[in-house]
């Protein structure tokens, strides 16, 4: 089997973000970063396919030199390949480029079964990379993915449990499928001290534009179809009211003021 | 026709989510100061009562691809007929709902016609003729206006219950436009096995109020005390990434960066202190009441009212006094 899986370098998610406004792009290297939590999930989930099915993980990530630290990472996790896919035509990608990128990727490393994703980024959050990679490469979109039931490599088959409103799906697919997988699907592990100094050594390899035969005018910046026109800050919620007194007392005013809302019936 | 504002209307197996029609009000809106009209489109089997409903929430003609082929809700199928619809008619902006059915759709059908799209939008406005959707980035802390020069249809997600529901008039009616558009069984990739009802009676996303719970709940019996509250409200049970992770309550409960994002018009957060992963999920409520025990907790900084205190005494005061007032 051979399974890819997209990672993402994100800012901490404690970090402060900084843009640049005049562009609309995040300064990305001024902000700490780590693997994107969702694609934590994709990870351990490609590992685990890996013990039971045999075969090799390639990790790929689209961005700057900083997203070397994801792949490292990724390394150290013991996947078996890496490659990073950066170009400076890829900056300002909108959601359809990234996945046009990650998906000529995808293309060039060849005969996946699987793809695994994260479900969304924590910094974007668009959510539609998986399904926009589907799309392009016309492979099964699971998306939402809670549990891999089954895999039957030899009959190119895989079957899926997809959280979606009001219940779970039972999904069967052909492989190739792409799969984003949500929180809880599995407990990442963490690399151990020996991996992770096996991969500081390593040196990582890059795909360009013209590796993955890209049309530049067709991703980042000039090929985005979105524009981002203005980031703001939205305005503070304003400042809340402490009740303070006796708990009786309290617990009247606030059922009195929900009550007032005319929601709860 | 040109640049009508198109809505697609969710459903699954005929049943109508309470507010798949909720995208027909700001729709209207829209399609007022485009100057043109706000139509639905309805995929899937037997959709014909679902199609009428669309005018009663304001659609001026509802376009339907039927087929057996879309029985249930089969995201790919769906995707392929909203496609076949969007590149046939080529409306302005085709908006979806940012639920997971929405999203599958609009994503796939937008790579499709290959272009990017605005997810998740929070606003939706015509500037000079110009569509600025809005949406937040990074846990809410920034809010980023984006406009979709190149693509048409623009297509959009909208998050639930950003806009108020259109008023519902039973008396409006209209054009039903019948596509032939099918897909044959042996181009799909995936088929749907079965589907398990979730055992949570009210979905987090579509819920007007919402109790959560947080790590200061202490163990899982806190819980029920916030289940009394929310059935005695009506409301949907929400929780903390920290109580997720203690395994007190399911992943589905969670609200958060990491969980769900919800607008409901009442958010009482019990024992949550509000980290900023959390408060992503949750500050566009319109209504939050915060109860915590330490009065430096973050979420009172967010908090419409807070209640320094212990939930454990506080909620069952609330219910006592709720039932007397409500008189349940």
């Amino acid at each position: 089997m051979k399974i890819v899986v997209c990672i993402k370098q994100v800012p901490d998610t404690e970090a402060e973000i900084k843009w640049d406004i005049p562009k609309g792009v995040l300064k990305r290297d001024s902000i700490d970063t780590i693997t994107n939590p969702f694609d934590e999930f994709a990870l351990e989930e490609a590992l685990l396919t890996r013990e039971n099915h045999d075969g090799d993980i390639v990790a790929i990530s689209m961005g700057p030199e900083k997203a070397n630290d994801v792949l490292r990472n990724a390394l150290a996790l013991t996947v078996n390949e890496v490659y990073r896919l950066t170009d400076d035509a890829f900056a300002g990608s909108d959601t359809f480029g990234t996945a046009s990128v990650l998906a000529a990727g995808i293309k060039k490393i060849g005969d996946a079964d699987i793809i695994f994703c994260g479900k969304q980024s924590t910094d974007g959050s668009t959510g539609v990379v998986g399904a926009e990679i589907a799309s392009i490469l016309g492979y099964s979109p699971l998306t939402y993915v809670s549990k891999i039931r089954q895999i039957d490599a030899a009959n190119k088959k895989i079957i899926v449990e997809r959280v979606i409103e009001g219940g779970t799906e039972v999904v069967e697919a052909k492989l190739p499928a792409i799969v984003s997988v949500i929180k809880g699907i599995n407990e990442p592990r963490l690399p151990n001290l020996m991996g992770i100094r096996k991969a500081a050594k390593v040196a990582i390899p890059e795909w360009n534009a013209g590796d993955l035969g890209v049309d530049k005018g067709k991703v980042g910046t000039a090929g985005s179809s979105t524009k981002v026109v203005e980031i703001a800050v939205p305005p503070p919620r304003g400042a809340g009211e402490i009740l303070k007194g006796e708990i009786e007392d309290v617990a009247n005013i606030v059922t009195d003021k929900l009550i007032d809302m005319k929601v709860i019936k | 026709m040109a640049n009508d504002v198109w809505v697609y209307i969710e459903h699954k197996d005929g049943g109508i989510a309470p507010l798949s029609f909720e995208l027909l009000g700001i729709g209207k809106t829209m399609a007022n100061d485009l100057g043109s009209n706000v139509c639905a489109f309805v995929i899937g089997e037997n959709v014909g009562d679902i199609a009428k409903e669309a005018f009663f929430y304001g659609a001026s003609k509802v376009f339907v691809v039927e087929g057996e082929v879309f029985k249930g809700f089969r995201s790919e199928a769906y995707a392929k007929a909203t496609t076949f619809l969007l590149d046939k008619y080529k409306p302005e902006v085709a908006l979806f709902r940012a639920t997971t059915q929405g999203t599958d759709v609009a994503a796939a059908s937008a790579a499709q016609l290959g272009f990017g799209l605005c997810t998740d939008s929070i606003d939706l406005k015509v500037d000079g003729g110009q569509i600025k959707m809005t949406r937040a980035a990074f846990g809410g802390n920034y809010s980023v206006t984006v406009v979709n020069e190149k693509a048409k249809p623009q297509i959009v997600t909208v998050r639930p219950k950003a806009f108020a529901m259109p008023e519902k008039d039973t008396s409006k009616s209209g054009e039903v436009v019948k596509e032939s558009f099918s897909v044959a069984e042996g181009d799909l990739n995936t088929k749907v096995l079965e589907f398990i009802k979730s055992a949570v009676a009210i979905n987090l996303v579509e819920a007007d109020i919402i109790v959560s719970g947080g790590r200061g709940l202490g163990s899982e019996d806190g819980f029920k005390i916030i289940k009394e509250l929310a059935d005695m409200l009506g409301a949907a049970v929400g929780a903390s990434r920290a109580a997720v992770d203690s395994g007190w309550i399911s992943q589905e409960q969670q609200v958060g960066q990491t969980g769900k994002t919800v607008k409901p018009k009442i958010y009482i957060a019990c024992g949550i202190s509000g980290a900023i992963q959390h408060l992503a999920g949750m500050r566009t409520a319109d209504c939050i009441v915060a109860i915590n025990k330490d009065p430096e907790a973050p979420i009172f900084k967010n908090a419409t009212y807070g209640i320094v205190g212990d939930y454990k005494q506080v909620v069952p005061k609330l219910v006592e006094k709720f039932k007397i007032k409500l008189n349940k």
